[in-house]
């Protein structure tokens, strides 16, 4: 029996430990995850194939963080059924787990799509530090010398620069007409292409692939892909990088209520009494939307755990939301993109740019009411959690609009009543 | 409560003499010479002046109770000290993915573009009073318990 039980040991299992334990220091807590390795940072994977950072660096607490939290640590473990009418986890080796407060926090899989060839042996996706091990160590074994990653979001730029760091020749494959669409206008899109083109790495929009073939003298293994037109790409590796999508399997068919992902208030509850859920599983609130959804982002994950964790204690805490935030280093080239990228034409939407492409800086703001909607930045973020406040509270910005994107925009620019409302000043 | 530095905005000229202490002070050299002209990773200022004519004041991490930038870190190199309630950045964790540049309210979190890493005010660790308030000319700086 332990009084709270959590599946899934990434952010929203961090997230909530760590505000369980600020609440409840003693309560009995049971973390289970099918992974051998735990509270490890997932965006830093690259970093390990490319060799930056070693696992004692890819631990994003520490070795005893568990113990240090008093919390009994399943891992390698998967659960294999909830029983919510026993409140008990099943775990496959057939034990039952009774729980009073129960977190999901299941995350997400990597999603990938049909695909002749895709059981050849070099295919891989890039989630989970094990994908990273096994490509970092593939790469070695059999000295790659090419790779075809598919997909053009984060994980797939991340890994692609990874690669690159290692010696590869990527090549990238993306269905959509420009990398990263999720976070950036065309105009963004480009700027930061040139600059991964630039880095040698090859960029294919527009296709996806349709075969993956072997090698001519061993078709089980990996030697190439070909697009929807028929291109041939010679290559290594194959990396499924197109998406991830939520691992409900626990709850489908049961009472717990799913969308997408698993439905859950602003405190995270989800319909099912003393049953939360956090993380990439769960529709969480966006504030720019004002609209629950997925959201499958680590920053996110981690509060909603930490929301999740405070109700489980009996601390009441509701989720200021979210949206769809990224920063990137990949490439030299930072980039922070929040909320609204790019909205279809909309009369009552107002953007406003900078662009300096000796410099290869473009800034965008999308505002509706003088409160901003979205964000772009591109090689100049520096001010980036000044506008991002601004946006969490919809502050309305009407008075020094012309300064947002000023590169010297500051708390200095804000009327003085706004300075003084966070004691900026004295 | 946590002792934070205050700026107060009408006893501030814009001199940015806080700007160069806290170089220096960052500096391997501890020299003001070489920490401006030739010292490799090149130093940088936690704090920043920001300046609106003819406002001015300097800004540098708040330490906050609830901070953005720790819940935000990815790598877990941002941390909450339980006991002194001052947040700390540990460079080598750090990945400088610059996640807590984005969520960073004050604007406090400096990029070192060479070191790809963050940079961020630690109170000047050891020392009675941080370099930027000990050699503020006007008093514009004070090291207090202050709510963030």
């Amino acid at each position: 029996m332990a009084k709270y039980v959590i599946v899934g040991a990434s952010a929203a299992g961090i997230g909530a430990v760590e505000a369980i334990r600020e609440v409840d220091p003693v309560g009995t807590l049971t973390i289970i995850t099918d992974e051998a390795c735990s509270h490890y940072s997932r965006p830093m994977i690259s970093d390990f194939v490319s060799g930056k950072a070693d696992l004692k660096k890819v631990d994003c607490r520490h070795e005893d963080f568990w113990k240090e939290n008093n919390v009994e640590a399943l891992l390698g473990k998967k659960v294999t059924a909830i029983k919510f009418d026993e409140k008990a986890v099943q775990l496959e080796s057939g034990e039952k787990i009774p729980y009073e407060k129960l977190l999901i926090a299941t995350g997400g899989k990597p999603f990938v799509p049909k695909m002749e060839g895709s059981d050849k042996e070099g295919v891989f996706t890039f989630t989970t530090l094990k994908d990273a091990q096994v490509i970092a160590a593939k790469i070695a074994s059999i000295n790659a010398k090419s790779a075809v990653v598919i997909g053009a979001g984060l994980i797939g730029i991340s890994v692609t620069e990874a690669l690159v760091k290692r010696g590869l020749k990527v090549t990238v494959v993306e269905l959509q007409d420009k990398i990263l669409s999720l976070l950036l206008d065309p105009k963004g899109s480009d700027i930061v292409e040139a600059v991964v083109r630039k880095a040698g790495v090859n960029i294919i929009t527009g296709q996806s692939v349709q075969k993956i073939i072997g090698k001519p003298d061993n078709e089980n293994t990996v030697g190439g892909v070909i697009l929807t037109k028929g291109d041939q790409v010679p290559c290594d590796l194959v990396v499924v990088a197109i998406g991830v999508i939520p691992r409900t399997e626990l709850v489908t068919g049961t009472a717990v209520k799913t969308n997408r992902g698993i439905v859950v208030d602003n405190m995270m509850q989800t319909n099912v009494p003393d049953v939360y859920a956090s993380g990439d599983v769960a529709e969480a609130y966006d504030f720019v939307l004002n609209q629950n959804r997925l959201l499958p982002l680590w920053p996110l994950a981690v509060l909603e755990g930490q929301v999740a964790g405070c109700n489980m204690a009996g601390k009441k805490s509701t989720y200021s939301g979210g949206t769809n935030m990224s920063s990137l280093k990949y490439f030299g080239i930072p980039v922070v993109s929040v909320g609204l990228a790019n909205p279809k034409d909309d009369p009552t939407l107002e953007v406003l740019t900078k662009i300096d492409p000796e410099h290869n800086v473009y800034k965008k703001l999308v505002l509706k009411n003088n409160v901003i909607l979205g964000m772009t930045l591109v090689n100049s973020i520096e001010r980036a959690g000044i506008l991002f406040y601004l946006m969490k509270n919809s502050t309305n910005v009407k008075k020094f609009k012309q300064q947002l994107l000023a590169d010297d925009f500051s708390w200095a620019s804000f009327p003085v009543t706004l300075q003084r409302k966070m004691s900026v000043v004295q | 409560m946590v002792k934070r530095i205050i700026a107060k905005q009408e006893n501030c000229m814009g001199c940015g003499l806080c700007e160069v202490f806290c170089t220096v002070q960052h500096s391997k050299s501890k020299d003001i010479i070489k920490a401006y002209n030739s010292e490799r990773p090149k130093p940088i200022s936690r704090v920043r002046v920001e300046r609106n004519k003819p406002v001015s004041f300097a800004i540098q991490c708040r330490h906050c109770e609830d901070a953005p930038c720790v819940n935000a870190c990815l790598s877990g190199a941002m941390r909450k000290d339980p006991k002194t309630g001052q947040v700390t950045h540990d460079p080598q964790k750090c990945m400088g993915c610059w996640t807590c540049v984005m969520v960073c309210p004050y604007g406090a979190i400096i990029m070192d573009k060479e070191g790809h890493v963050v940079a961020k005010c630690d109170l000047c660790q050891g020392f009675d009073s941080p370099a930027c308030v000990a050699n503020c000319p006007n008093e514009a700086l004070v090291f207090k318990e202050a709510k963030a």
